[in-house]
Formats: C-alpha cells, structure tokens, sequence
C-alpha cells in the first residue's frame, strides 16, 4: 500500500467535525480528501467507488466483523482506530485465514477534533501496513453533540482460510495443551487506568498487536496439531477458556503459577480490586494444541516479539465437562467463571 | 471487606488542606489521603483502602513473625522443597 | 509484591496447615465476619485445605451485602434525579433494589459515576456546582475514616452541594448478635484486619470475656489467614477465650486514633438494620446533628420508600452463618449472579456468590 504525499489545506488544531461532514456533499469530500486520503491509498479506495472490487485468491473465505467503542480514545500504548484494525485482523487469523481486506465505518459525534481523527485515520493506516491489510472501503456518518464516546470505529474484514486447517473451540481434544503467550491483564488495566476519576498514575501499556504473523507461522510448521486458537479480548483468558470448555463439551484445568502477569498490571489489579484472568488483553493468544507437539509451537512462538513469553497454563480434561478449573498454588482447586460483566474497581 | 493493598510512599503534598501523597504498588500509582497517618515518611509502607493510607505497617513485626514462622518451618518435619501434597492425599 | 508475597507462600501455608492438623484434637467452628477474609479463603481454597474438623462459618462481613433494601431502593430515586451525580464504590453498582440495580439506572439516564475514594466525590462537587453531586458512603469500619472525612471536608470548605447517603455498619454488634441468636454454633472468631487497623481490638475484649470465645485479629492473604485459624484453634484447644493478634504488622490494640477521632466527630452510633438479619441495636452510624444537611437522606424526601425482600432468597440464615450457600434451594436455580435475589449472591464477596464462583456443581474433594 502506498501513502502518495498529497498537498491539501492543512488540519487547523482547533477544526472540528460538523453535521455536514456526514451528509456526502462538499464537505464529506473534504474530510475524505484532508483526513483519510493523505493516509489510506491503495488501489481499491483510490477508485473512491461505493463498493470494492475484489479478486479473491482460491480457498474458503473468512469474513468477521467487529464495532470498537473504547473510552478512552485514546490510551497507554495506542488508540481505537489500530484497535479497530488488528482486533478483525486477529479475529481471522485465529480462524487459521490470512487478513487481506478491511472496511472502517466511522460514526463521529460532532465537535470531534478533525486532528485526533487524523491521527486515528493514520494510526489505522500504520496498523494496516504492518498487518500486510489493505482497507479498501469505508463510511463516515456523524451523529448530534452529547454521545459520551466521541467516536465509533466498525471494521469488518475479509481472508482467506489456509487450505488442511480447521480451527474451530469445538475442537478440543482431551488431553490437548493449553498455551497462552504472554502476560493478561496489560489492556485492560491500560484502559482503567489512564480513565479519569480514578486517582491512578501507571506505566501500564495496551498489548494491542496483530497477531497474524506469529499465528501464520504456527500453521507454516505444525498445521494440524492446533486444534483451537482465540485471542482473549473482553472478559479475558477466562472467558475464552470457558467459550472454549463448553462449545467442545471438555473440561479446562490449568496451574495457578503458570500465570503470568507484569508487576504494575498485578499491583493494579491488586489495588482496585479485580481478577487479571477477567481482564481484556489485545495482543495475546489461547491455543489448544495436540500434546505431542506443544514444545515446536512454544519454540516457534519464541522467536517472536508477541510470544515470547508463551507458555502452557494447563490442559484439556474429560472431568467437568464444560467447566474451567484452577489448581491454585497451594494444591486446592476453584472454578474460573465467566465474569459478569464490565470489571469495576472495588473498597470490599 | 476490606480492600487494603500495601504500597510504599513516594512522595507527600497538599490538596484543598489535606495532606496527600503518591504511593506505589508494584509500579502503580495512587493518590492516597495521609490525614490518618500524619507522621508517615518517604519510604515507608502503608496499606491504602478507599483511598485512605490507614495505618503505617510495622516492618519491624512483620520481619520478626516471618522470622518466627520460617523458624516453625526448620523446625518442623516438613521439609520445604518436598512436592505440595494435593488435597485427595491429606 | 513486598508485604503480600510473603503472606502468599504455599511453603509457609503448608507449614500451618499441618501445624493446625498437629493441633486439632476435635471440632471446631470458627466464623469470619470479613467479606475480604472469605473471598479469600475460598478463592484459595482455604477450606478445602484445612481438616474436616475445622469448620469455617461465613459471617455478615459484606456491607454490600447488608445493605438494607430500602437504602438502595433509596439510592436509585436519588440517582434518576435530573439534577443529581450520584457516585459510589464499584461493589454497588450490581446490587438489586426491588426491581433494578444502579447500572440499570445509569443505562435509563442517571448519571452513576464509580470512583474508588469518596474524596473524588467531593472534587466532582467542585467541578459542577449546578449538580447535586451525593455520595453511597457503604462500608464497615475500614471505610468510615474515608467517609467521615470526605463529610467534615465538605463542612471545612463550605460546599453546599454534596451529601451522602450513610449505610455503615460495626462488626462486634455483628458479632453479639451472632452469638445471642439461638442454636449459634459459633465457637471462636476471625476479627477483620483492616476493621482492626482503624478500631483496634479493644472492643472484642468484653465479648470474648462475657460469650468465652476466642477472637483474633487476622489478615487476609493465605498465610495470614492460617496463621490466624491455627492461633484461633490453638486457644480454643486451651480453653483460652482472649483475644490474641495474629496481624501485628497493621493492628494494634488502640487502633488509629486519628481514624477514630474523625469517626466520632461526624458519626454517632445508631440502630441499623440489616438486611437478611433485621434490626441490630446501636450497630450502625449515622450522621451527627451538626452534620445532617449532608444527609442525602434528608435533603431528597425519601421516607416513603419502602422495599420487600424476595420470600426465596435466604441470605439472612447464610449472613449468620446457619445456612451454607449451596445448602440454600434457590442456589444457582432461580439464584445466581446474573439474577440474584439478594445481595450476598451479587457482591464477589457475598457468601453465595463466592461459593457459586468457585465451587458450584463441583466435587472440589
């Protein structure tokens, strides 16, 4: 994808987005041409058609959509338009396809700052590029002044499923590994953190990646030993695993002490009161993999940024089927539940 | 209840007349009011609890009864790096 | 984690577990009246490590989860109010009025803001004199300090448009009552740690001499909750109703005097109910007379606000510790987290909500 140096009026700190960027007349033009173009280029969106037209190569197609309302916009470690990008990235390539094409549908609240959507628009366009996706159509609507979140991305995107691959949560065979690579809680914590009202100062980072290199090579060595992958967004490693247990009626038991967690996401989680199993990551992978060829895929996955810390936190079980269960540091053993909803920081 | 994590004070100041201060819990920082802990020093640990530090933490005793009980573990029969008996064989 | 990791050593736990085993010559039931102590102890599995004759009771230690009815039905009239920011702990925010819970009441327009000090309270105060910005001030006495000082700021600077609404509650009442109710069985007492930090453990001294019972202040991580249970057991093998400190890196016998200065400058001891108990004499606090225009209560015209409990739910018998959760008809059938009938099914502290977390439907022997 190439990004052409266009000269066009520049982005005034104080310009924000009115109605009538949204109506499709003049001024939708001009936020194409000022904020969208000079940043996305590619031969499809070039066309500045209502649709793209797509050659796909040969093979199964993996199509997924996701709509990201992060607050706030922006957070420790990146922003809600690279969230929108390698969040559908990641949700193709854990269903064993290659990302290709993206779509980004914006829904802006008026008086949005025009310079944080550029910085956005850009920030999904670098996504993009280093993702090997193109984004090769799109939609701006905005809405009335008052919408608390300011700015909704939706992004859908298209791949195509390597061909022998069938990666699927009901495909867990008892027995199988589960791998987890890398430390919970980074996102999550990132984001509740850096919220206002909460008194807190943190060094915590966002995880957000796009996972698909790593996951690409997995498959390159050992195709058939992944039986499942997911990567643990909202509700965290906990709610994948449950997903997980109960769509191939199997159960989950996994150790404690392989948990890994950084030491300013655990003393916040500590401080404020909330499990780091429970909180969304961005950048992280679940992977149930056949026994006997666990230790080449933790090998693969060390040779990357994004895996090397992977581990195997437990495995798959025929007892309690359809439940998760924790063997905690001091040999007892509890359920890991879904949680129930948004994590709030709690006095009790 | 209640939710009350140690953390090591960093640094002291004064919001609206009452005395403040940044404390870290593992790399995080939270606000905590020190009116309830009036001589605390930089340096020190406190547990914090709605944002309150409630009470500077003895590390004197606390070194002293892990002293006591790491003695209770030489002592005894357990031997410390033996496999943690799982629950069914107790 | 310094002053945590130490007090998480499964080495050390192991060590007190078999001392406890050494020392346990027959049964005993010991309660915690600490919603942080059994959170913990079940998260940990505490129970399941201890010997069958050691039995751990689960006491009225949430005050999310005692929380009268009628206080949050009252909290959900105040937070619809178009002129009101209503703020509170996280641990409010799911429990269920006769109807509806204060996230509900957000989603339908009330403007419900979580915060994690009560000083933050006042700032939003600050920031938006045109909104009457009240505060859920809920607790034990670990969060009175926060309370009280959040009220006796307010009246320092002048600021008209805040309040609370008071729903703080005392443990050694908690634990008179416990001990006065008939078929008790109740032989010995964890005391809260951080309830003890600020009110030392001065006050258990009488209860444990005039019900002969042992009572021992203990913490809260794995280590520290042993260490306690093996003292408890350890006095109760002797006959020794005292009350010993098994968390003396935090509690001392006179507690935080600056803590409880401020306590009674703004507070005064009154009745309060409990909810699945009922009415506790002199176990609660209220707002002192000079005080009362912070009363939330009294500045929005609440009094008709009346509540009825769910005639399933039996949180009370699971409070006082008669009822195990899962011994309960309506546990995890018409009662779970994502439809509870009382509050110890919705705070993660609650008794029923721990026991449907951890150890729903599973053998964990």
């Amino acid at each position: 994808m190439t990004i052409a140096p266009v000269c066009f009026t520049p982005i005034l700190q104080h310009e924000t987005v009115q109605m009538a960027h949204g109506a499709g007349g003049r001024l939708s033009q001009s936020l194409m041409q000022r904020v969208f173009m000079p940043h996305i280029h590619n031969p499809f969106l070039d066309l500045l058609d209502d649709q793209a037209k797509l050659d796909l190569p040969p093979g199964r197609a993996a199509f997924t959509t996701d709509t990201y309302v992060v607050s706030p916009v922006f957070f420790p470690g990146g922003n809600i338009g690279e969230l929108a990008v390698n969040g559908t990235v990641n949700d193709l390539a854990v269903g064993g396809a290659k990302p290709l094409y993206l779509s980004a549908g914006f829904v802006l609240e008026e008086g949005f700052l025009l310079a944080e959507l550029e910085t956005i628009v850009k920030s999904m366009a670098e996504a993009a590029c280093r993702a090997g996706v193109m984004i090769v159509t799109g939609d701006t609507k905005v809405v009335g002044k008052g919408q608390r979140d300011r700015i909704f991305i939706n992004t859908s995107g298209i791949g195509i499923i390597r061909e022998g691959v069938n990666l699927s949560c009901r495909n867990l065979k008892v027995g199988d590994s589960i791998i987890l690579s890398g430390t919970v809680g980074d996102h999550g914590m990132a984001i509740m953190t850096s919220r206002e009202g909460l008194s807190f100062q943190s060094r915590i980072t966002s995880d957000c990646a796009a996972l698909n290199g790593m996951i690409g090579s997995i498959l390159d060595e050992v195709p058939l030993a992944i039986h499942a992958m997911r990567d643990p967004t909202r509700g965290g490693v906990a709610a994948t695993l449950n997903e997980l247990a109960v769509s191939s009626s199997v159960g989950i038991e996994i150790n404690e002490t392989t948990i890994l967690v950084k030491p300013d996401v655990r003393g916040a989680c500590e401080l404020l009161g909330i499990d780091p199993l429970h909180v969304a990551n961005e950048g992280k992978l679940v992977m149930a993999v056949a026994a006997d060829k666990v230790q080449t895929v933790l090998d693969v996955m060390r040779t990357f940024d994004l895996g090397r810390d992977a581990v195997i936190i437990g495995s798959v079980v025929d007892d309690h089927p359809g439940m998760v269960v924790m063997r905690t540091v001091y040999g007892s053993r509890r359920i890991i539940d879904l949680p129930l909803g948004e994590q709030l920081p709690r006095i009790c | 209840m209640c939710l009350a994590i140690p953390g090591k004070l960093l640094e002291l100041s004064n919001e609206n007349g009452l005395k403040m201060g940044i404390i870290d819990v593992n790399g995080s920082k939270t606000k905590a009011c020190l009116e309830y802990v009036p001589d605390i020093q930089v340096g020190q640990y406190t547990i914090v609890h709605a944002g309150f530090a409630l009470k500077i933490i003895d590390e004197e005793e606390a070194a002293e009864s892990l002293k006591l009980w790491q003695e209770l573990i030489d002592s005894g029969a357990f031997q410390p790096d033996q496999e943690l008996p799982s629950p069914e064989s107790l | 984690m310094k002053f945590i990791d130490e007090y998480r050593d499964p080495q050390l736990a192991r060590k007190f577990l078999d001392e406890i085993r050494r020392t346990t010559t027959r049964h005993w039931t010991i309660m915690e009246i600490c919603g942080g102590q059994t959170h913990s102890i079940i998260r940990n599995g505490i129970d399941q490590l201890l010997p069958e004759s050691i039995e751990l009771v689960h006491g009225p230690g949430c005050p999310v989860c005692v929380t009268p009815l009628e206080s949050i039905e009252r909290a959900l009239a105040i937070a619809s109010r178009k002129e009101v920011i209503f703020t509170s702990f996280g641990d409010m925010l799911r429990v269920p009025g006769n109807s509806k819970d204060l996230f509900m009441a957000r989603s339908e327009g009330g403007d419900v803001r979580i915060l994690f000090s009560p000083l933050d309270a006042l700032q939003i105060a600050r920031d938006n004199p045109t909104k009457e910005v009240v505060f859920f001030a809920v607790g034990f006495e670990t969060t009175a300090p926060a309370n009280a000082m959040a009220v006796w700021q307010a009246a320092r600077e002048g600021i008209k448009n805040f309040s609370v609404l008071v729903s703080q509650v005392m443990v050694p009442p908690a634990m008179r009552a416990i001990l006065l109710s008939p078929g008790n069985r109740v032989q010995g007492f964890l005391a809260a740690g951080h309830v003890c930090a600020v009110m030392g453990y001065e006050e258990y001294e009488p209860v444990a001499h005039e019900f002969n019972v042992p009572v021992v202040p203990t913490g809260f991580e794995p280590v520290d909750l042993l260490a306690g249970i093996l003292r408890t057991v350890e006095l109760l093998e002797e006959g020794r109703a005292e009350v010993v400190n098994c968390y003396g890196r935090v509690v001392s016998r006179e507690g935080n005097l600056a803590a409880k200065q401020t306590i009674s400058k703004v507070f005064e001891v009154t009745d309060r109910q409990w909810r699945g108990i009922g009415l506790i004499p002199l176990s609660g606090l209220g707002l002192r007379a000079e005080y009362a225009h912070f009363d939330a209560e009294k500045k929005f015209d609440l009094t008709h606000i009346r509540a009825a409990e769910s005639l399933l739910c039996m949180s009370g018998s699971v409070l006082q510790g008669i009822l195990k959760p899962d011994a309960c008809p309506a546990f995890s059938r018409e009662c779970t987290p994502e439809h509870p009938l009382g509050a110890t099914m919705v705070s993660s502290e609650g008794a029923c909500a721990a026991y449907y977390n951890y150890h729903r439907n599973f053998d964990v022997s």
